[in-house]
């Protein structure tokens, strides 16, 4: 079983629709969309909720008036100033940490787990698909990402999946980092921009750091030749293989509108090219 | 006054709205806080003067202290410690910096030193009527998990005097928070597709739990559907501009050059924009 994650660097360059052409593709999959704080997946794929699960993850500080004396000791401590001067605690800024709950001498504060989302396993019309959402503004992505990861990597070996496809999300931090461990390849989509090249090669880096074979496709390929032409040369001289050029195409948003992969919408150029993509991916991958 | 610029879904055009925006209008300071994949810079082109390292204060053990208690591994809930027989060990990729392990330790074993997590760089772009832009960004570096501290460090550089411009990140998790948090308001980048909506309805829950005032531009309006325009009319939600999508601002958008250099009538709109939102008049 191999599993393939897409990713970019820079944000609304493309994984999406890819990943959910790939889903369409593939023959004997599992999917994860482990974007988990913006997922979009489900809007292509349309998953119908089986089972769904709270994420419980971290802490946070809440002080109990009766008990406190104000002593002042939390505040003082706090690196992440979420002690307000009242005594009470801002929840945004609280990380969780503890060191509060532990030092206060009154045993003032106590320590509550967050309900930080929630996960679902669901079926869709290209077989199982893990997904998540993420509480507005909570913390702790990363082990969002992990525990989606894991409960696909589950079901896919329980039904004899060839293919985990996995949806990552922008960025270069811990998301991104849990979304790539371990994969058999990461797919970098960008576009043919200064900061789509800026960011994919920050994100190139960060494969390359965590030793995760990495290949790139070019989206909207023809919104800039000189900018592509530059995004090959970088390709080639760092070693990832581009592996296709998409060009820029209406149908892909008219697809979305009507919440499909645009491999199903239509039989036009953007959907031969992504078909190709897939072939030769799963051959590239196959042959490790 | 901060204002800064978010959008739940990536690559609508956050980077174009506050690059633009910062250079349109007077005694302006621009914040990047995407400090994962920063690219204000690319638009801005600052002279920089100013980089600094930043770090985090991770543990490190005194072997000849330390007699094994466990204290600290009790105390760190992010598992960045454990203790063998005769070693404690530190993933100082989990540490989040609290300081509790050395606050704790009862040997005094304990000693938080400097890790480098990333980098500040300030500079300046001076506009051709002799005035200035201040710009300051962060630059987490690569493989690094957590950009909070770092998105801390860039928002120390804020000026109350000035008009502070926050270039956000993408997505509604902390990196986001800790952007957005304590801004006067926030700009809205969206995109009236499926995903676009979705994800703008995930910022707009965010904006509302953390209690900022905002508004929405619609970027490349005229492609997609009319769903975003019935949703920001539903719920009373301002929507500051739009801005059609159009090949040229695209191709001025791939060579990292801010669309007011090349279509003056945007400074004009820019502007408008900002009477709006400090006039008040928004929900």
């Amino acid at each position: 079983m191999k599993q393939i994650v897409v990713i970019s660097g820079k944000g609304g360059t493309g994984k999406t629709v890819i990943t959910a052409s790939f889903a369409a593709l593939a023959k004997n999959k599992v999917m994860a969309d482990c974007d988990v704080d913006a997922a979009d997946l489900h809007l292509l794929l349309t998953p119908k909720i089986k089972e769904k699960y709270d994420f419980r993850s971290g802490v946070t500080a809440v002080v109990d008036k009766n008990k406190c004396i104000q002593c002042g000791l939390c505040r003082k401590l706090c690196r992440f100033s979420a002690v307000n001067s009242d005594f009470t605690i801002d929840s945004v800024s609280c990380e969780g940490c503890s060191f509060c709950g532990f030092a206060c001498p009154q045993n003032a504060i106590e320590m509550r787990e967050n309900l930080a989302g929630e996960w679902f396993i669901s079926a869709t019309r290209f077989g199982p698909m893990v997904h998540a959402k993420l509480g507005v503004a909570e913390e702790n992505s990363g082990k969002l990402v992990s525990l989606v990861r894991k409960n696909a990597k589950e079901i896919a070996e329980k039904i004899g999946a060839d293919w985990i496809v996995i949806d990552g999300s922008p960025g270069i931090g811990c998301p991104v980092i849990a979304s790539i461990s371990g994969v058999d390849c990461a797919l970098v989509v960008t576009e043919p921009t200064l900061s789509g090249l800026h960011d994919a090669a920050r994100v190139i880096d960060v494969t390359r750091h965590f030793k995760v074979p990495v290949k790139l496709v070019i989206n909207k390929y023809d919104l800039n030749l000189d900018m592509t032409e530059q995004i090959e040369l970088y390709c080639q001289e760092k070693e990832v293989p581009v592996i296709g050029k998409l060009g820029f195409d209406k149908a892909i948003i008219k697809a979305m509108v009507e919440n499909k992969t645009i491999v199903e919408y239509s039989q036009g150029k953007s959907s031969k090219t992504i078909k190709n993509i897939w072939l030769r991916l799963q051959k590239e991958v196959n042959n490790g | 006054m901060i204002i800064s610029v978010a959008s739940g879904k990536g690559g609508t055009g956050k980077t174009t709205i506050a690059t633009s925006f910062a250079l349109s209008i007077k005694n302006a300071q621009i914040l990047d806080c995407d400090v994962e994949e920063p690219n204000a810079h690319i638009f801005i082109k600052p002279e920089i003067q100013e980089k600094s390292p930043v770090f985090i204060p991770v543990p490190q053990i005194d072997k000849t202290k330390c007699d094994g208690c466990g204290k600290c591994r009790q105390v760190c809930v992010y598992n960045a410690l454990a203790v063998l027989k005769n070693d404690v060990l530190v993933f100082s990729d989990l540490c989040h910096g609290c300081g509790a392990c050395a606050y704790f330790c009862p040997q005094k074993a304990i000693k938080e030193v400097d890790k480098e997590i990333g980098i500040v760089e300030i500079g300046i772009k001076h506009d051709k009527y002799g005035g200035n832009l201040e710009f300051i960004h962060g630059k987490l570096n690569i493989g690094q998990a957590m950009s909070p501290p770092l998105i801390r460090e860039v928002k120390k550089h804020i000026n109350p005097t000035r008009i502070n411009i926050i270039d956000a990140p993408p997505g509604t998790s902390c990196p986001v928070i800790e952007s957005i948090k304590g801004s006067d308001f926030c700009i809205l980048v969206t995109e009236p597709t499926p995903f676009g909506l979705n994800d703008l309805i995930l910022a707009v829950e965010v904006l509302r739990k953390l209690k900022i005032p905002y508004g929405v531009v619609i970027n490349r309006s005229d492609l997609g559907d009319k769903k975003t325009d019935a949703y920001c009319e539903k719920e009373k939600i301002l929507v500051l501009m739009t801005i059609p999508f159009k090949k040229e601002i695209a191709s001025i958008y791939s060579q990292g050059i801010p669309i007011v250099e090349v279509i003056p009538k945007y400074i004009e709109d820019f502007q408008k924009m900002f009477r709006r939102i400090t006039d008040g008049k928004f929900s």
